[in-house]
């Protein structure tokens, strides 16, 4: 039975590890391929770097860190951040990455998905959507929301790390990026991200039915039960958490065992 | 003891080569017919698309000269879309021919109906079929890496091992000296490795004696 997987994520600034809640306060936690060979100990399932690094000097150690975590770590490893083009993507696969994440990239050129599927496959194209809750219409006619129960309209792709709406329906580019060759999606809610009290079960829920491909569930996780939940309530593959695992709050261990004990197939 | 990687510039050889380098396997990544006639055996990676592999294998010259290698007694290993290349066709975008060396037929995972996501990704049990040497030291059920939307449809006795996705999936075949894995042994952790090294000592010691 397929297992659901548990993925610890590397925010990378520079060459290191960095943490931000909400993506704004930045703490440095270490060496990448260190942090990332000690997941691999730990039983992590994959790992994913995501790179927040601005100087393009900082693309350079970048690289390296992929290539000596690749060279030691046997699992495998996404890289996400700043991929605008094939030539990124290619660099970053030819450095031992298994699969990379595009973002707004995607959001701004669409076809960067299906070239990038057609020449490398699309089982190493994960499309990384942001969203965020928006208003929903109903309230102008002067009823609360959620007297209506939400609905599909209420989440957009948001770019920029959450500061720019696209405007964009989450739902229906999640679709489309099926369409257009994505082998996998990375779902971040820009609402639960950083603030520890579960993921966003709705729209996890809504997207992972919506799309044939598997969802990655992430931000928000702060316990284990947030892990079990988002299993149980939602056709989630797996489940991505970043500082809670950094910070040693929970080991992979502990999320296992836990889960292995709420009957939820885990490796 | 040497083994090749082929290299017909489709897919990432680099991960199973540094898995091997890991492991302390001697190999060389290559498309040179000699130096594969040099290697004790031959190791097919690729990730991709069937035809467009098999495409590239034969305009590198490679693909009647592995099918000869292979039937002289070499033993070849192909991962993933390399294993998957073994058999003798695929349905993947239109029917393309394989190297027909492991009767059966590569098409997509039949779901039965059932709302399964494709591409099958992520750690799933080992369930042997026929005891063979690769899974020399495994138990039962240990989880492996795949990522694969098309599966090898072919008779239980070519079948090492099988996997549960919600339907009965053929994770490994063997058959002789040709043998390959729907799953990545390079992105399976440590159990991985162990495969890779069960398979240097079954070339070291010519041991192809799946039954």
């Amino acid at each position: 039975m397929l297992a659901k997987r548990i993925i610890p994520c590397l925010d990378i600034n520079n060459g290191r590890v960095v943490k931000g809640t909400k993506f704004i306060h930045l703490r440095d936690v270490g060496d990448p391929a260190s942090i990332a060979k000690e997941y691999n100990a730990q039983g992590a399932d994959e790992i994913v770097f995501l790179d927040i690094t601005a100087s393009s000097e900082g693309r350079g150690t970048l690289l390296d860190v992929i290539e000596r975590t690749a060279s030691e770590v046997f699992l495998p490893v996404t890289v996400g951040g700043g991929i605008r083009t094939t030539d990124d993507i290619k660099e970053i696969l030819r450095v031992g990455a298994d699969k990379i994440s595009v973002n707004s990239a995607a959001v701004k050129d669409e076809t960067l998905v299906s070239r990038a599927a057609d020449m490398f496959g699309s089982q190493c194209v994960v499309v990384a959507i942001d969203v965020k809750r928006v208003p929903s219409k109903n309230e102008y006619n002067g009823v609360f929301p959620s007297d209506f129960g939400t609905d599909i309209d209420d989440f957009h792709v948001v770019i920029h790390g959450g500061r720019t709406d696209t405007g964009i329906n989450a739902v229906e580019w999640a679709k489309r990026v099926e369409k257009l060759g994505a082998g996998e999606i990375l779902l971040t809610s820009m609402d639960t991200d950083g603030v520890k009290k579960g993921f966003d079960i709705e729209i996890t829920k809504i997207i992972s039915d919506a799309v044939s491909i598997p969802v990655i569930a992430s931000g928000g996780c702060g316990s284990l039960e947030d892990f079990r939940d988002v299993f149980r309530e939602t056709d989630a593959s797996a489940a991505l958490a970043a500082s809670l695992f950094h910070f040693g709050e929970l080991s992979v261990p502990q999320v296992k065992n836990y889960l292995k004990e709420q009957e939820i197939p885990v490796r | 003891m040497k083994l090749a990687i082929v290299d017909y510039g489709a897919g990432n050889l680099r991960s199973v080569v540094k898995a091997f380098d890991f492991i302390g396997q001697d190999c060389v990544i290559t498309s040179s017919k000699d130096v594969i006639n040099s290697c004790a055996g031959v190791v097919l990676p690729g990730v991709g698309a069937f035809r467009e592999a098999a495409n590239k294998l034969k305009a590198a010259g490679l693909w009647d000269h592995l099918k000869a290698e292979a039937k002289k007694g070499k033993a070849l290993f192909g991962i993933c879309l390399g294993m998957q290349l073994l058999f003798d066709g695929s349905t993947e975008f239109g029917y393309s021919e394989g190297l027909g060396l492991i009767e059966g037929s590569v098409d997509g995972i039949d779901t039965g109906g059932k709302p399964l996501k494709i591409p099958h990704i992520g750690w799933n049990t080992l369930l042997f079929n026929k005891k063979t040497a690769l899974f020399e030291g495994m138990d039962y059920g240990t989880y492996v890496y795949f990522v694969h939307s098309f599966s090898a449809k072919t008779s239980d006795e070519n079948v090492t091992a099988f996997t549960d996705y919600g339907v009965k999936t053929v994770a490994s075949a063997e058959k002789k000296n040709v043998l390959g894995t729907q799953f990545h042994p390079e992105k399976s952790g440590e159990e991985g490795l162990k495969i890779l090294r069960n398979f240097c000592n079954m070339v070291k010691h010519d041991n192809f004696t799946c039954n």
